[in-house]
């Protein structure tokens, strides 16, 4: 019997040991690489980066050469997905457009999630009059379609890549500030926020160390499903003359134009749309895993 | 032992759609040091928002709480933030008060950390010294809640409410969520708890004989009134309250042999918004008379510490 | 006259990650017109073999690796499920414990019992209608009220409509899970008293799981003690209360405060209920038991009748050393 005991606390010792050298970073890493369709999405996304950021590497051509003798030439070795109708490599014109659209398309999930991080969770969390005029705002905000205020905004403050962010980021905060509004609603009823406040936590103690975390999953998902969207709403924008304007090279815009030429010349249209598909899928999934390697539950 | 809390005509109404809420209803009451008080009652009787509202989670609507010979009815955010290191609060439910996101050690080191107690190494060791009194094993520090089961769950619970070395806690029904062999183990950690260190109880719960174990004295409540109140073994000795002899009455008892007459009360809870002026037990009371229908029944000293509130108390029980 | 028997019940959850254990080797007979009050802890496996009865083991994770349950003469787990369903609701119902989930929040409460009675009874709406009518007067609700909503009913109401549901084709069989355990005191002793009742009245039997050894004094004929998938002790309620064996059993009755003596501790059983993917070989509660020996943790104890109507599995007990 004693000797048994010996044994089994031995044993947990050690299995308590194990589980203290496992750091906190370095686990999240772990969980993060354990999950397959995670690390797929992730690589897709790393090598879209990659290939954007480093463009010249990747191609010879200059993306605003124009060179009207070579138009509209079918995938080759030269031109690895063709020319566009100005002679343009497209290949080197979807890598250097992704470095808009995809700074384009982060950059407002950021600047919307954090939006909506904020207004969300200050109306959840404090109720009352916060609330009322948080959502009331919100209201206002969704009243106007997306891509309606996106123009409104855009032609305000003019085009460009940074403004058409901002405009698309405004267009999007609404829907994440009312996931993060429920979502802090649900979280607030459980008695551990209550215990935080039993213990002498202040408001901000609470909101970003009991809450926030636990609000991680639904906006994980938000946002890397609002990157597909915001794309979709770039090209939208370009398309009519807002966003980023030609000749500069932007995935949308490039699709937009190459619309035209949809019945006679399909690489100018599916090349494109295979990008903004493939980035929309990779962070998809990267969202995905994001949330299931910081969830603790999932942990085996 | 002297007073330590003591409550006078306390209340507490919500404002809801349908009208007031009488949640708490002039509840009077004093503890003394290291004595513990059971608030019985049935679900909605707002013995949850009287632990609250005596710990000033929640602001009261009127009524006075003197906590150590100090008025603190009225106090500071920042005087209240103070207090929760003298008074703390168990969670019924151990699933839902723990932080998901959060371990063990992370957990009952949280509060130490509100009001930046010790440094990082100090307060590794308070964790274990925490989780060792509450009888919590220390290879659980790195764990997440969900990885453990309601007992243990429960234990981080108390070592997290004694984190702060308070002397005064409210346990909202510790013990509701829990199998009955697990029940035990940590009714006995809160006695253990209790004696070791001299503290002051608000018991909370429905579980009438959990109760009798645990409590000094018993306060009954009944929609928001408090309806008896009087020590422990002399409110299971001799109930006065007719609404008090239902419930000891309906609890099923583990034992063959036990005789009771059993009088089993008819009829529901009645709705604490906007209550009328009335006895709220009037509508299922055995022994109504037309003077419970016209105003509510003060509490009176029938016996030295034994209060009740019933216009027929006397008549009732033949005294 | 037995009206069910479980013979050697087995049920495991079988996953790719683990086989969970639920229920092993279960013995049950139920006399006709008696209530066998099941108690156990949260994991114990009672739910379980209540499902198993109806044969509502979720597939294909939850499998019978062996047993029958012989019902009138039939095993069921022999039944199509064509034949299964005719007999739940109408030969055997089953009352579950959340009664706020129970019920169908859009239809009136009227109507769901009618429903149950259409589905059973060659019989025309109207027929339908007055039973179920018939049916809320008798668990004590005014039939003025059928045609309102769940929400509209307290707790405790929700309950009698659910058992309205389970008694309306008269079944000979009913399964009560823990169905007092999310009411209040003086409730429950409305439910258990009403239920008491409508037993006399149509000498329903009745299988009632729970954790309260306080209901099953109150409530049942007999008793069987189940932990960690087996029973470990089963007997008349006399037997048991009067001369509990186990050493399971003599802890859940020293676990509950008295509410007549006076007692300093409580005398909890310690530890935890095994892992039921990895449960302890030998007897299932050695490791929590204050009374293994050596031999405790390598021996199989069957269930062995110690006196007449009193069964024990624990070789200690069996061998007199207890």
């Amino acid at each position: 019997m004693l000797k048994r005991k010996k044994r089994n606390e031995a044993i947990e010792n050690a299995l308590a040991d194990m589980a203290r050298h496992k750091g906190g970073g370095s686990e999240f890493i772990q969980r993060m690489l354990r999950n397959k369709t995670g690390m797929i999405g992730t690589c897709i996304c790393f090598v879209l980066i990659i290939l954007c950021a480093g463009a010249p590497i990747f191609t010879k051509w200059d993306p605003y050469e124009q060179s009207l003798a070579s138009k509209f030439i079918l995938p080759n070795m030269e031109h690895i997905m063709g020319t566009d109708d100005f002679g343009r490599d497209l290949w080197c014109r979807l890598l250097y457009g992704g470095r808009y659209s995809l700074l384009i398309a982060l950059g407002s999930a950021v600047i919307s999630t954090v939006a909506g991080l904020v207004l969300g969770s200050c109306a959840g969390y404090f109720g009352g009059k916060t609330d009322l005029i948080i959502t009331r705002f919100l209201d206002i905000i969704q009243a106007i379609p997306g891509l309606l205020l996106a123009i409104a905004i855009s032609s305000a403050l003019g085009s460009g890549p940074f403004n058409t962010m901002l405009a698309i980021a405004i267009g999007n905060i609404a829907g994440g500030a009312r996931i993060m509004r429920s979502t802090v609603l649900s979280i607030r009823g459980n008695e551990f926020v209550e215990a935080a406040k039993a213990t002498g936590s202040r408001d901000a103690r609470i909101i970003f160390v009991h809450i926030l975390p636990n609000t991680i999953a639904p906006l994980a998902i938000n946002a890397s499903m609002g990157i597909g969207g915001s794309i979709g709403a770039i090209s939208g924008l370009s398309f009519i003359g807002l966003g980023v304007q030609p000749p500069t090279p932007e995935w949308g815009s490039i699709l937009a134009v190459g619309k035209t030429y949809i019945r006679d010349f399909w690489p100018i249209v599916l090349f494109p749309a295979l990008f903004i598909a493939l980035t929309i899928f990779g962070f998809n999934l990267f969202g995905d895993a994001l949330r299931d390697a910081l969830d603790p539950k999932m942990r085996d | 032992m002297g007073e330590l809390l003591r409550v006078e005509h306390l209340k507490k109404y919500f404002k809801t759609p349908g009208g007031m809420l009488h949640a708490v209803d002039d509840v009077s009451f004093s503890i003394n040091k290291g004595e513990t008080l059971g608030v019985v009652g049935e679900s909605g009787c707002g013995k949850s928002t009287l632990g609250r509202v005596v710990l000033k989670l929640i602001d009261q609507t009127d009524g006075k709480i003197i906590y150590n010979g100090k008025d603190i009815t009225n106090i500071s955010k920042n005087e209240n933030v103070e207090l929760r290191k003298s008074m703390q609060i168990i969670f019924q439910d151990p699933y839902s008060s723990l932080n998901p996101r959060k371990k063990v050690s992370e957990l009952i080191a949280d509060p130490l950390k509100t009001f930046r107690m010790y440094n990082k190494e100090e307060r590794q060791s308070r964790v274990y010294e925490l989780m060792d009194m509450v009888g919590l094993s220390r290879r659980f520090a790195d764990s997440y809640p969900h990885e453990l089961d309601g007992g243990r769950r429960q234990r981080i619970g108390v070592a997290r409410a004694l984190s702060l070395d308070p002397e005064f806690i409210v346990c909202d029904e510790p013990v509701s969520a829990l199998d009955v062999s697990i029940q035990a183990q940590i009714l006995n950690l809160l006695q253990d708890l209790q004696e070791a260190r001299n503290l002051t109880y608000i018991f909370v719960t429905h579980d009438l004989s959990v109760v009798r174990h645990i409590s000094t004295d018993i306060l009954v409540m009944y929609i928001g009134v408090m309806v008896e109140k009087c020590r422990a073994k002399e409110l299971f000795k001799a109930p006065l309250h007719p609404y008090t002899k239902g419930l000891l009455s309906a609890i099923p008892v583990a034992n063959i042999d036990h005789e009771k007459k059993r009088v089993v009360l008819q009829g529901e809870l009645t709705s604490p918004i906007e209550p009328k002026n009335e006895c709220r037990f009037a509508a299922r009371c055995p022994y109504v008379t037309p003077k419970c229908r016209e105003a509510m029944p003060e509490l009176e000293e029938i016996t030295p510490g034994h209060v009740v509130a019933c216009h027929n108390v006397r008549e009732i029980n033949g005294l | 006259m037995s009206l069910l028997e479980i013979r050697n019940l087995s049920i495991h959850f079988v996953s790719h990650k683990q086989d969970i254990a639920a229920v092993n080797g279960v013995d049950l007979t139920i006399e006709k017109g008696k209530t066998m009050g099941l108690v156990g802890e949260t994991g114990a496996g009672k739910t379980t073999t209540a499902l198993g009865i109806l044969n509502l083991i979720q597939k294909p994770q939850g499998r019978f690796l062996s047993g029958e349950i012989i019902y009138k003469g039939r095993d069921l787990l022999k039944l199509s499920e064509d034949e299964m369903r005719k007999v739940r609701g109408k030969e055997i119902s089953m009352i579950f414990q959340d009664p706020m989930t129970a019920l169908n929040p859009i239809l009136p409460v009227g109507e769901q019992i009618a429903e149950v009675i259409r589905l059973h009874e060659k019989c025309s709406d109207a027929e339908a209608e007055k039973k179920s009518l018939q049916m809320l007067e008798m668990v004590g609700i005014r039939a003025e009220r059928s045609g309102e909503y769940p929400h509209q009913f307290s707790g405790g109401m929700k309950q009698r409509v659910v058992i309205a549901i389970a008694l309306a084709c008269n079944p000979s069989f009913l399964i009560a899970d823990e169905p007092t355990t999310a009411l209040d005191v003086t409730i429950q002793a409305q439910v258990l008293e009403m239920m008491a009742d409508l037993r006399n009245r149509f000498g329903t039997s009745m299988l009632l799981i729970t954790h309260d050894l306080g209901i099953v004094a109150e409530n049942c004929d007999d008793v069987a003690i189940m932990y960690a998938g087996e029973i470990i002790e089963i007997g008349t309620l006399e037997r048991i209360f009067h001369n509990p064996k186990h050493p399971y059993t003599l802890g859940l009755f020293g676990s509950i405060p008295s509410l007549d003596k006076d007692e300093d501790r409580l005398h909890p059983i310690p530890g935890l209920m095994p892992d039921p993917a990895a449960l302890p070989r030998g007897c299932k509660f050695h490791e929590r038991c204050d009374r293994a020996c050596e031999a405790c943790s390598e021996l199989i104890q069957e269930l062995v009748e110690i006196e007449p109507g009193h069964k024990v599995r624990c070789h200690r007990v069996v061998k007199g050393e207890i």
